[in-house]
């Protein structure tokens, strides 16, 4: 026993001092029943012990990767807690006049006044309805807007072309190439329906600051000729919508409009706004629903491990029966079996729904985990000690087990955050007025080609928060887990 | 073997009838009913209605005739289209789903088993990096960004080239199912490629492969012969739920390229609360699911004999 506490050089030690009365014989000093002084001189610690939590937090830190992705989850907890305290402008606020504006930073508007009442010039002289067929009929010679356009309304005046019976007006956000013919030329935005009206006011949706027009005359079917012309509307607002924002304000002078860092989308609100709320809900489904499923997990699994026998293969083959059911069809399943009343956003149905399918992966987990510690020595010397069964568990099966759960966790919130995005995008997730990144996804995709930005901001989002969970559990492993330190 | 095969064909049936007996109860724990829609409708008519899809009976006795219709393979009568049955929307476009199912699961394969071996054969050098980098981004980008972002970038690619190269959507010809299939194989792909790394560098140091070194085989006839064909088998254990997520992945790649496969009706039934087509087609997926998963077990255990799969399953 005392070797155990002195040591090898303890000993040594012990000896030595013997040697040094070598011929005294019988005759004892009281020193030499002192007892021997210990010297650890070779066992002392060179360095702090490093335990498995410290030891854990060291392999992050080195890891490049893991500390740039726990960077980015501290940013993104940032922005969704306090961002909203910082950018306080209604996520549901809608401003009709700014629908689906790009990323405005300082954005001013000269006030006009409402635009008065216009008709398209009608040519004398000219017969309404000719007859030429389509294919001879000539392009416009000239094409020109009449006034200053305006984000109200864009009047265009050209020449009239000779047999024409119609003029087809087509509108596009981009130039046309002329290469493939008039099938580019945009949105067919209106007609005039006789040869010598030579003119037309669009007043549709004049959002954007630049827009090509083409005149395409008819006579029953288009003619492939056309001329276009480039129209670059100033930043305009009406009196009325101005007065509503600044009350003392007249025609002529500029108006500054709020920012909109990451632009607005098809309903006038503010992108940054709905991206901090949308991060509520997808963080919160993201977090919450590995939370509940790993507790779940813990509970289920620790019983089913530390019991065995008929308990453990019972839970096992419900966990199996559970697993083996299409998981993303019986969310959807389960979703609509809640049903969502009026006014609901639907998060809660969906955390049940998604702990419900998944609780199994982390109960099989954690009792895999806990069958195998359960026949190690250190737990067998435990119970030789009297320990009983909760100690037991909570001292020294749990928190053994605290760092596979940990990984796992942390591989859950990704995939819990892809699965509300997957529902959400197929229209099955949260319901419309609360944005999630998913359904915010879902609205962009439907004007993607014109503008973009409703679209990327929320999947760039989406993508980042996925990445960061991913590279984090990367770390984590390695950190965590010496089993499945990755290979690289 | 054949005792296995046959355990596990059971509990898959089992597996089955549980999935439709939720799938029933689920159905009917939605408050309202199916015919009460938007139009309002006379008490004759409603009455007519709740005949014709059997809803004036005591739930038991639907319960027993949904079953037995599922037995004989009849799913019913599409609510919201009222002359198609559930069996004939299956027959319509399952095939497409399956063609591109089967499309993107053979690009994720070879994809996957390709550039996994190009990993592990750079191991830490620039192309390793490379490909590990995209992996992390194929893992982390939801498959609609891809499906949108392949749209934009084929829309382009017309539009600067003045030729129709790609569709940007619909279904038909072999340039249709091109894009579609590669954005909907992609994840898998992705997660394929990590596997195969760890699974090449795993067998990398083993006797076999140092035997074959000794015997002064060429650096090729060692990979192709010794370290892929030993490295590949894991592949096949994940091909499973890789069906199941190409399944269900299906559902948006076919809503965002307009592809008249089963998914998009799917997608379109639960939008629409089509009771009978979201039934069958749950029962038709989860069934088609299980036994996709059973049989990939079944093949693994006769492509490894290593591994005894009857002796896994006593465990």
């Amino acid at each position: 026993m005392s070797q155990t506490f002195s040591g090898d050089s303890g000993v040594a030690e012990a000896v030595k001092s013997s040697d040094l009365h070598p011929g005294t014989g019988a005759a004892f000093n009281a020193d030499d029943f002192e007892p021997a002084v210990r010297i650890n001189r070779f066992q002392g610690l060179s360095r702090p012990s490093l335990s498995y939590w410290s030891d854990a937090w060291m392999r992050p830190k080195k890891n490049r990767k893991a500390t740039v992705s726990l960077a980015m989850v501290v940013f993104l907890a940032l922005f969704t807690l306090v961002g909203p305290f910082l950018w306080r402008i209604d996520p549901s606020a809608q401003d009709m006049a700014r629908i689906s504006e790009g990323p405005t930073f300082a954005k001013t508007a000269v006030v006009i006044d409402e635009a008065a009442s216009w008709t398209a010039p009608e040519l004398s002289g000219i017969p309404a309805a000719p007859t030429a067929s389509a294919e001879n009929l000539l392009a416009p010679a000239t094409l020109e807007a009449d006034g200053v356009p305006s984000s109200q309304a864009v009047r265009l005046k050209w020449a009239p072309v000779t047999g024409a019976s119609a003029y087809a007006v087509y509108r596009s956000e981009t130039k046309p190439s002329g290469k493939v013919g008039t099938s580019e030329l945009g949105v067919p935005i209106g007609e005039v329906d006789a040869g010598n009206k030579v003119g037309y006011e669009d007043t549709f949706n004049l959002e954007r600051s630049e827009y090509f027009y083409s005149i395409v005359p008819k006579n029953g079917e288009e003619a492939s000729k056309f001329t276009t012309l480039r129209v670059v509307l100033p930043s305009t607002i009406a009196l009325s919508a101005a007065q509503a924002l600044k009350s003392d304000i007249k025609v002529g002078e500029t108006l500054h409009l709020s920012a909109h860092p990451f632009g607005t989308d098809y309903l006038g609100r503010d992108l940054l706004s709905r991206l901090m709320s949308g991060a509520r809900v997808s963080l919160f489904i993201g977090f919450f629903a590995p939370l509940v499923m790993i507790f779940l997990g813990i509970v289920i699994g620790g019983a089913a491990g530390y019991t065995g026998g008929r308990t453990d293969n019972l839970l096992m083959a419900f966990a199996d029966f559970v697993l083996a059911l299409p998981f993303l069809l019986f969310m959807i399943l389960f979703k609509i079996a809640f049903g969502v009343g009026a006014g609901e956003s639907g998060i809660f149905p969906m955390l049940v729904a998604m702990v419900i399918l998944s609780w199994p992966s982390s109960a099989r987990l954690v009792r895999g985990q806990i069958l195998q510690l359960r026949e190690s020595e250190f737990v067998m010397a435990s119970k030789l000690l009297g320990a009983r069964p909760i100690y037991l568990l909570f001292r020294h099966l749990l928190p053994n087990t605290m760092g596979v759960i940990l990984v796992s966790l942390t591989f859950a919130i990704p995939s819990a955050i892809f699965t509300e995005a997957f529902l959400s995008f197929i229209g099955m997730g949260v319901a419309p007025p609360t944005p999630s990144w998913g359904s915010m996804c879902n609205d962009g995709i439907q004007t993607f080609l014109t503008h973009p930005h409703e679209f990327l901001f929320p999947a760039i989002f989406i993508s980042i928060t996925v990445l960061s969970f991913n590279l984090l559990g990367d770390g984590l492993r390695d950190a965590l887990d010496p089993r499945m330190r990755s290979t690289s | 073997m054949l005792k296995y095969t046959l355990h596990r064909l059971l509990t898959g049936l089992i597996t089955v009838f549980f999935i439709a007996t939720i799938t029933f109860a689920a159905m009917h724990l939605v408050p309202g009913d199916p015919i009460s829609g938007a139009k309002a409708m006379s008490p004759e008519i409603r009455a007519n209605l709740e005949r014709k899809y059997g809803l004036d009976q005591p739930v038991l006795h639907q319960y027993k005739v949904y079953l037995t219709n599922i037995v004989k393979g009849d799913f019913g009568i599409s609510y919201t289209q009222q002359n198609r049955s559930v069996n004939d929307i299956i027959r319509d476009h399952f095939p497409v789903s399956a063609t591109l199912g089967v499309l993107a699961i053979l690009i994720a394969a070879f994809g996957g088993v390709i550039f996994g071996s190009l990993t592990a054969l750079f191991r830490n050098k620039a192309p390793d990096h490379l490909i590990m980098f995209l992996v992390i981004l194929g893992i982390s980008v939801p498959s609609f960004v891809f499906a949108a972002l392949g749209q934009y970038g084929v829309t382009e690619l017309n539009r600067f080239t003045g030729k129709d190269i790609l569709p940007v959507g619909g279904w038909g010809t072999l340039s249709h199912m091109l894009l579609p299939s590669l954005v909907l194989g992609l994840g898998t792909m992705a997660f394929l490629v990590r596997l195969m790394r760890s699974s090449i560098l795993e067998v990398m140091n083993l006797d076999y492969v140092r035997t074959a070194k000794a015997k002064g085989l060429s650096p090729m006839r060692i990979f192709l012969g010794h370290k892929l064909r030993n490295a590949v088998l894991p592949v096949i254990t994940v091909l499973g739920p890789a069906i199941a997520a190409i399944t269900t992945g299906g559902f948006v790649v076919e809503s965002v390229f307009a592809i008249p496969g089963l998914g998009r009706y799917f997608v379109q039934a639960v939008q629409q609360l089509d009771y009978t087509v979201i039934m069958g087609l749950t029962v038709f997926y989860g069934s088609f699911l299980v036994f996709m998963v059973i049989a990939v077990d079944i093949i693994y255990g006769l492509i490894d004999p290593r591994i005894s799969v009857a002796k896994r399953s006593a465990v």
